[in-house]
């Protein structure tokens, strides 16, 4: 193996194992950026070692033990520095107060329970949203600083220094590193799930830059929630939020055309649609369906693209159970953005007046000021009610305020086709 | 990306010889693994190739041949489908794989998947859509037929 190659190998190696190392030294070390040093120093002395013996047999515990040694030497270290300076100083090292003897004993159990762990720390609700994206992805997705920058189109002593920060709140608000149980366990996971959702979100309609899409971004946080799913399999909004990624990403291929333009779901040629994904999501909704009632908005909306997956064509999608469907979001989250989707749903089962009714009542919402998709949504609604000329003016400030380059494009395209249509109008009468 | 990693045939299997039950255990348990990992997307084993079918196409003229068929090591006795982030790590995935065929010489191969991006300009957006759309209609034949068994 060339030392090219095998560096490859090791940074694959770190992929698969770096969540598991981490998390297996988190629980002994019960300091994050510590475990994550430690973690480090590892690599690089496998970056050292490996291309001269080859890769070892079980490059985890390889890993795992000369990680363990280091922390054994510092711990020692530690306690010699706290006998000479007495038990005032206690909390000078960075290796908490009360490090448990039996180090070696301690880090081979329970691997699920270590990942775990190290999620809840890193969606911590201490740290915000921002911070707990970056520390996700970087503990949990074995994603580069570097890399993380470039996901999110932020420069990379930004996101640098967003993870040195999170470590540093972490450690400062001591947050406890016992795996909470039971409805505590349930309590702490909606900020996991958002930070996961965030992530797909972010790949999926980026709403910076000029790409409508950042797959990779997406395949990070689908697989991030597969994990979380075998972690803590009893919870039903784990697998809806599974469901709603497979379901969506099912979709990827047919939502942006040949020169990179977004393609609307109702646009979309069906037969692109990846059906294992489909496959996939329909099976982790039901999971979810078969664990809990009433159903959480996770899996209220992995609900409703099942609809859509199920549809062989736009007009077989059952409207009115979409409807149904978004009722119950809109009462369990009381968000407008829900009511405003509610509304379109509304317009493709009952007419677009019934839906533009919907719409009209949120347009002094103060939550969607600035929020292109309502005069999008209002803009269509009124297309289809053959009022072209209001529907221009809707869809040319939607696409003045859309963030994102093909997202501003298609919205021009069909305020120009307002145009086009109102004209038409008017030389016909 | 996706690979298809596919676990060569051996004499055992193309006899039809079932591994012994601490073989499935590890198997199992090394699926269990690539499924908390969120690596694993599908898998599946093959019978041996005495229950399968060729069909050639020579010149326009197409000839079906039952199996078995000879060349055993180049037969394909299962089969995953992966999601990695590289070739490299698929590698290290297959090895923690547990020997496959306990007992014999055998090979697992890995297998990138096309993605839309690897078609050259040739391959215009018609052609790709014609031929996803084959695809899906397959798979909706497949699931209906499974929902009838």
């Amino acid at each position: 193996m060339t030392e090219a190659a095998t560096h490859q190998a090791i940074e694959a190696v770190w992929r698969i194992e770096s969540a598991r190392l981490i998390g297996g030294l988190v629980r002994v070390v019960r300091d994050v950026g510590l475990a994550e040093d430690l973690a480090q120093e590892a690599l690089l002395t496998a970056l050292e070692h490996w291309p001269r013996t080859g890769i070892p047999d079980n490059p985890g515990a390889w890993l795992m033990a000369t990680a363990r040694n280091r922390a054994v030497d510092q711990l020692r270290r530690h306690r010699m520095l706290e006998r000479k300076q007495g038990e005032l100083e206690e909390t000078a090292g960075s290796l908490g107060p009360q490090p448990p003897p039996e180090v070696e004993t301690l880090i081979d159990e329970n691997v699920g329970d270590d990942v775990l762990r190290l999620v809840l720390v890193a969606c911590h609700p201490v740290l915000s949203t921002e911070a707990r994206v970056a520390l996700t992805l970087r503990l949990l997705g074995g994603l580069s600083t570097e890399e993380i920058a470039r996901a999110f189109l932020v420069p990379e002593p930004t996101i640098a220094q967003r993870i040195v920060r999170a470590k540093r709140t972490l450690a400062e608000a001591q947050v406890p590193f016992e795996v909470p149980r039971g409805e505590d366990l349930a309590a702490r996971l909606p900020s996991v799930l958002e930070v996961v959702y965030l992530i797909f979100n972010e790949g999926y309609s980026a709403t910076r830059g000029d790409d409508w899409m950042r797959t990779e971004l997406c395949d990070d946080a689908l697989r991030l929630g597969r994990i979380l799913a075998e972690l803590v399999p009893g919870e039903a909004e784990v697998h809806g939020l599974v469901a709603l990624m497979e379901l969506q990403a099912s979709r990827a291929r047919a939502r942006i055309g040949p020169a990179g333009e977004p393609i609307l779901l109702l646009d979309q040629d069906r037969s692109r649609w990846d059906q294992l994904l489909v496959h996939r999501g329909l099976a982790a909704l039901e999971r979810a369906e078969s664990l809990a009632r009433p159903l959480g908005p996770y899996v209220l909306q992995a609900a409703i693209a099942a609809c859509h997956a199920r549809a062989r064509t736009n007009e077989e999608t059952d409207w009115p159970r979409i409807v149904a469907l978004y009722d119950a979001l809109a009462e369990l989250t009381r968000s407008p953005v829900v009511e405003l989707n509610r509304a379109v749903a509304v317009g493709m089962a009952y007419g677009p007046s019934e839906g533009l009714e919907l719409v009209d009542a949120l347009v002094d919402e103060q939550a969607l000021r600035g929020y292109h998709l309502l005069p999008s949504v209002r803009g269509d609604l009124l297309m289809k009610l053959g009022r072209f000329d209001e529907a221009r003016v809707e869809l040319e400030r939607a696409a003045s305020m859309a963030q994102n380059a093909r997202e501003r494009e298609l919205l021009e395209a069909r305020a120009a086709a307002c145009r086009l249509s109102a004209a038409d109008v008017k030389l016909r009468s | 990306m996706r690979v298809m990693v596919l676990v060569k045939a051996s004499k055992n299997s193309e006899a039809g010889k079932l591994p012994e039950e601490k073989d499935f255990v590890a198997m199992g348990n090394f699926n269990e693994e690539l499924v908390k990992a969120g690596v694993l997307l599908a898998a599946d084993g093959l019978h041996p190739s005495s229950r399968g079918k060729r069909v050639r196409f020579s010149g326009g003229k197409k000839t079906v041949i039952d199996g078995p068929f000879t060349e055993t090591k180049e037969l394909v006795a299962g089969f995953w489908i992966w999601q990695v982030k590289s070739l490299e790590e698929a590698v290290e995935w297959v090895r923690r794989c547990p020997d496959p065929m306990p007992g014999e010489e055998s090979e697992i191969e890995i297998r990138p998947i096309f993605e839309a991006e690897d078609f050259g300009k040739e391959f215009t957006p018609e052609l790709r859509a014609r031929m996803e759309r084959r695809r899906a209609e397959v798979r909706a034949q497949e699931s209906a037929r499974n929902k009838k068994s």
